[in-house]
């Protein structure tokens, strides 16, 4: 990382801004990330897979929609100087799919695991802060959702709403993003109250009670902040989860037919026989792809376990 | 001058188990006047923590009142503290009376910094306070405990254990409350911060016109602070006075043991006399006097009946049946 937190303070002007001081925050989080190698491995990996979702519209050398890019003539071709990652079954260039697909990767991934972080924290931070009934409900709720089996359900749930597509936003993606978060906060929430659980007999929670503070005051301003830590180290693994999700149910052609993720052209590559043809540039890419953005956010989500768990101190 | 801030009268708390009351504090009743220091001393399992729960209605969830009245002067009149409801309490809490928790370590957030908990104290009574307006209230209490204000934006565990009391002292300040209970609130220092701490709390209450009670086990901390003294023992007050009155010539044998506890600095090496036995099962107290079993006066007669506080001098008040005692010498002594 080599812009320092001083620069990044410095290019946003006054010291005593808050939002400058968030950020220095932020830096300087990342940047004590980067400091250990897996999480250097990490960063990098994932900051390039930004940047590919960031620029890969405007990399790609075609859109892969329009008909211009149909080729019936080099079709299932190999690498070569014109497309550098061969081409498809109907002729169309690789390297833009796969530039494309980040992006969609990428995005469905934030989503759902933003998603399940929100849910999986808010359900666990009630359970545990409440108690009583409230606890038993939730947790049964979140038994429930720990133990259904993730592909027969996530698939049948996907199928399902496919009639709705039209009326989800983000169509189609949309789906598979709403399936993600729904399958994806179970385990947040079973951390997040057992830590709940210890906080809220915590002196400062009696003490804030006693100062007159509301329930909700008492979760928002308390117990979320010092939950926080391992929300972050579960969300990144989350997010890691829902990359390989969106693969997975784009590889059953539950995604977008309409747009381009790592998943559909797996995909799309199976449907065209690309494995029997010997057709590695086909999907070794994507696959490839798919496990190193994997990797990054596990290798980021240990250096954060590390830093923040008590195990770590306990070392 | 009787000009009592907070009243609490004839006060049971306890549990229920199998249909049976277990009661935790059992009948006790005394007044806070304005502007003055009580200490209300006593051993562990007593009842002293619990009295003070109960007066902000923050019994754990399986204790609660079962009888008596608790009355607040506030500048709108009296308040019954003991018809409240939750919610009707949130008000009162911190505005009116606040508590200097045992452990600052504990009670302040490990990741919020102490302007902000300071502040968020602040905030919680007055919704409408500008951010500028809080920051310098911030900067005026820290400078009240004796805290560089500087000091504002750091975390708790930034701080000693004896600047940590103080940023508690400053977080129950921070509402201009009428009466501030400190349960055991040197009870984690060394002596001399101790001395400090206590020190800081006897300014602030001549300054501010702060009425204080101050709950220990540690009789020295009471000598050094208190006007008055009560004396609490399984669950009732079983002696009170003024501070140098119940010291000098403690009138239950209770006091007499607990003053004749500790050890005194300079005489030969022992440890002073225990009280033998030990204190009572609150699911089943003994009859007449609760201290009869362990007492060294007891006789027949302290098995029976009720044991009501009842003057022996000048404002001071002891449940035995034969106060006034002779003064005999049981161990060491405070002085």
């Amino acid at each position: 990382m080599a812009v320092s937190s001083e620069t990044v303070a410095l290019l946003l002007g006054a010291e005593g801004n808050p939002f400058a001081r968030r950020l220095r925050g932020a830096t300087r989080a990342v940047r004590s990330i980067g400091r250990r190698p897996l999480g250097a491995f990490g960063l990098v990996t994932i900051a390039f897979v930004v940047l590919m979702a960031l620029l890969g519209g405007a990399l790609a050398p075609q859109n892969p929609l329009s008909t211009a890019s149909f080729d019936f003539a080099h079709r299932m071709q190999g690498p070569s100087g014109a497309h550098w990652l061969g081409t498809d079954e109907s002729g169309r260039d690789l390297l833009s799919q796969f530039l494309l697909g980040a992006r969609v990767s990428l995005i469905v991934g934030l989503a759902a695991g933003i998603a399940s972080a929100v849910i999986g924290s808010v359900v666990g931070i009630c359970a545990g802060y409440f108690g009583g009934w409230v606890d038993r409900a939730l947790t049964f709720l979140d038994d429930w959702f720990l133990v259904i089996p993730f592909v027969p359900f996530a698939v049948l749930m996907a199928a399902l709403l496919q009639d709705d597509a039209r009326r989800i936003p983000g169509g189609r993606t949309g789906i598979i993003v709403l399936v993600l978060a729904i399958t994806g906060w179970a385990g947040t929430t079973r951390i997040v109250r057992a830590q709940v659980l210890s906080l809220r007999e915590r002196e400062f929670v009696e003490r804030a009670r006693s100062q007159g503070a509301s329930h909700f005051w008492i979760m928002r301003r308390h117990i979320l902040p010092n939950v926080m830590p391992i929300v972050w180290a579960n969300s990144v693994l989350i997010v890691a989860l829902s990359v390989l999700g969106e693969a997975g149910l784009s590889y059953f052609g539950l995604g977008d037919p309409d747009s381009f993720s790592w998943g559909t052209v797996l995909y799309n590559g199976f449907q065209a026989g690309a494995i029997n043809q010997g057709a590695w540039w086909y999907v070794l890419p994507p696959g490839a792809a798919i496990t190193l953005f994997v990797l990054a956010f596990f290798a980021v989500g240990q250096v954060i376990e590390d830093a923040a768990g008590p195990r770590a101190r306990a070392r | 001058m009787s000009d009592p801030v907070l009243r609490v009268d004839d006060l049971h708390v306890g549990y229920s188990i199998g249909g049976a009351d277990v009661e935790i504090v059992s009948g006790v009743s005394f007044e806070l006047q304005r502007g003055e220091a009580l200490g209300l001393a006593g051993e562990s399992g007593c009842g002293k923590t619990t009295t003070a729960l109960a007066i902000l209605q923050l019994l754990d969830p399986f204790l609660r009142r079962l009888s008596g009245t608790i009355d607040l002067t506030t500048e709108n009149g009296v308040v019954h503290i003991h018809r409240r409801t939750e919610r009707g309490m949130r008000d009162l809490r911190w505005a009116e009376i606040s508590l200097v928790f045992q452990g600052a370590l504990n009670a302040l957030d490990p990741v919020q910094r102490i302007s902000r908990q300071i502040g968020d104290a602040i905030r919680l009574h007055d919704p409408e306070a500008d951010r500028a307006a809080v920051r310098e209230r911030v900067r005026e209490l820290l400078e009240r405990v004796g805290i560089s204000p500087e000091r504002a934006r750091q975390y708790p565990h930034e701080f000693s254990g004896g600047m940590r009391q103080r940023v508690m002292i400053a977080l129950a300040l921070a509402c201009d409350p009428e009466v501030i209970i400190a349960d055991e609130p040197t009870t984690a220092l060394d002596v001399m911060t101790q001395a400090q701490v206590l020190a800081l709390l006897e300014e602030l209450r001549r300054d501010l016109g702060l009425a204080l009670l101050l709950i220990t086990h540690d009789l020295a901390v009471i000598a050094e602070t208190c006007e008055r003294v009560a004396v609490m023992y399984a669950g009732r007050i079983v002696e009170t006075g003024p501070t140098a009155t119940v010291f000098a010539v403690p009138q239950h044998p209770y006091t007499q043991r607990l003053l004749g506890a500790f050890p005194q600095v300079g005489t030969e090496r022992a440890l002073p006399p225990a009280i033998p036995g030990s204190p009572p099962d609150p699911a089943d107290p003994p009859s007449g006097c609760r201290f009869h079993p362990r007492c060294h006066l007891a006789r027949e007669a302290c098995s029976h009946g009720e044991m009501a506080l009842r003057p022996v001098g000048d404002d001071h008040e002891s449940a035995c049946l034969f106060a006034p005692l002779q003064q005999t010498a049981v161990g060491g002594g405070v002085r």
